[in-house]
């Protein structure tokens, strides 16, 4: 160690705090500067600790499963005459989506219609919040091998969640469909109108950009639209809901404060480029 | 410092060890609860938030084990670990770091309150500086509720964890004058 006289190291502890707060300031430069250099960062740390992280949240899970349990048992009773007077209404559905069924089956073997793929999907665990303070986003935890792309899009069991935005070797950065930079564009089925979907950070996402004429309306339902070859047409994404002020938001299906299994669909878009290209979409690899 | 009558035993390295424990623990004790921190539980910008009371606690009463660069790599882990703009974490932590050395020498002879009143003031205007600086950043002013929930659980968190780490602190201190 170098020996320093007791001055010269006196002086040296009075700098160090203003050095490191004009460091801070050059991190921050750097974070505009490198946006790739600082995701590899990120995501070599999340790599690192998702490990660790995917251990921690079983006693997490367990616990909330207790409680889920405990709050199911206390709702009983209301839960259950709910869950009849839906079953009465799903069996008069049931017979109608059966009806339609058929019809649909018989016209279209009058039209040799060619069906869409089956798109291939895998699930991956959300091991912990990728968020902070102002942002919605989850991370994953993938296998070593895993074939998660930037780009592919993240449903649970209900609906659309978000899309990737990062990806490491055993991790990725899922953004939430809530989040203040997410612009989801979507179709009211209703009208066939298309609108733009915007993250405000809150629960529930604004809708902007409708066309005159076909404003939302209340309990509209919301899927997402293939208008710049981001998204598959049709995912369900959620209903429109007017608030109290008169803004026009949407309830999303996803359960986003609960999520804990997510399903990665890889459709093979190539989909918009975002302002810095740092999510761009990876083409898929050729099999 | 020895007591009289008890020879001051040499330097071996279990003792070594045992300072070298102390002198790490405040550091690594913020990282592993910001680790912890991460994992989902529902409630955004936790991390943020438990990242302050332990800082300006050490800060204040155990200032050697918290120093500018200790308390500039918990920030980095704190921006890496939430993806928020980077050095938003570091400067907030190390001006909280800067007030909390300035105030020391007349806060720690107050009572538990006074200290976590002054906190809650820091907290407060370490949430305000965290929010503008998030909105210079990204170039856009982000919504104002995240920040005021993040100064709510900072401040709320204080008591609690301030009351476990002055446990600690009193029994390190023990066992320095004790040695």
């Amino acid at each position: 160690m170098i020996r320093l006289s007791i001055p010269l190291r006196q002086a040296l502890a009075r700098l160090s705090l203003p050095v490191l707060i004009a460091a801070a300031f050059g991190i921050m430069l750097l974070g505009k500067a490198d946006a790739l250099l600082v995701e590899r960062a990120r995501m070599a740390l999340a790599d690192a600790l998702s490990p660790i992280w995917a251990v921690v949240q079983e006693p997490v899970q367990a616990v909330r499963g207790g409680l889920r349990e405990a709050e199911a048992l206390w709702n009983l009773r209301t839960e259950n005459a709910r869950l009849r007077e839906e079953n009465e209404r799903l069996h008069r559905w049931q017979a109608a989506a059966l009806a339609l069924e058929a019809e649909n089956a018989l016209l279209r073997r009058q039209l040799s219609w060619v069906p869409d793929p089956a798109p291939a999907f895998r699930t991956a665990r959300v091991v912990a919040d990728a968020g902070g303070t102002y942002a919605r986003a989850v991370l994953l935890g993938a296998g070593p091998n895993h074939a998660v792309r930037k780009g592919q899009v993240a449903l649970d069991e209900r609906g659309f969640v978000g899309r990737v935005t990062e990806v490491g070797n055993r991790s990725a950065r899922v953004l939430l469909a809530t989040d203040m930079n997410s612009r989801i564009p979507v179709v009211l089925e209703g009208s066939r109108a298309r609108a733009i979907m915007v993250g405000t950070n809150g629960s529930r996402p604004r809708l902007q950009h409708w066309p005159e004429g076909t404003p939302p309306r209340d309990g509209d339902r919301v899927v997402s639209s293939a208008e710049a070859g981001a998204f598959p047409a049709g995912l369900p994404v959620g209903t429109v809901r007017i608030s109290e002020g008169g803004g026009v938001e949407v309830e999303l299906f996803a359960q986003l404060d609960r999520l804990d299994v997510l399903r990665l669909f890889d459709f093979g878009l190539s989909g918009i480029l975002p302002p810095e290209a740092v999510a761009r979409p990876e083409p898929r690899a050729r099999r | 410092m020895a007591r009289k009558g008890r020879p001051q035993p040499p330097m071996g390295t279990l003792r070594r060890l045992d300072a070298a424990a102390r002198a790490a623990f405040p550091a690594l004790g913020i990282a592993l609860l910001l680790i912890a921190a991460v994992v989902p539980v529902g409630a955004p910008g936790l991390v943020a938030a438990l990242a302050l009371p332990p800082v300006f606690f050490w800060s204040v009463f155990r200032p050697a084990a918290m120093s500018p660069p200790v308390v500039f790599g918990l920030g980095l882990l704190q921006d890496l670990l939430t993806f928020a703009p980077l050095g938003v974490g570091v400067l907030t932590l190390l001006l909280v770091h800067g007030v909390a050395l300035r105030m020391r020498l007349w806060l720690v002879r107050q009572g538990f309150t006074v200290v976590w009143l002054c906190f809650c003031a820091v907290a407060a205007v370490a949430s305000a500086f965290g929010f503008v600086l998030t909105g210079l950043l990204d170039w856009h002013m982000p919504s104002r509720v995240p920040a005021l929930l993040q100064a709510g659980l900072a401040a709320g968190a204080y008591p609690a964890l301030g009351w476990t780490l002055g446990r600690i602190h009193m029994a390190m201190t023990r066992a320095e004058e004790g040695a």
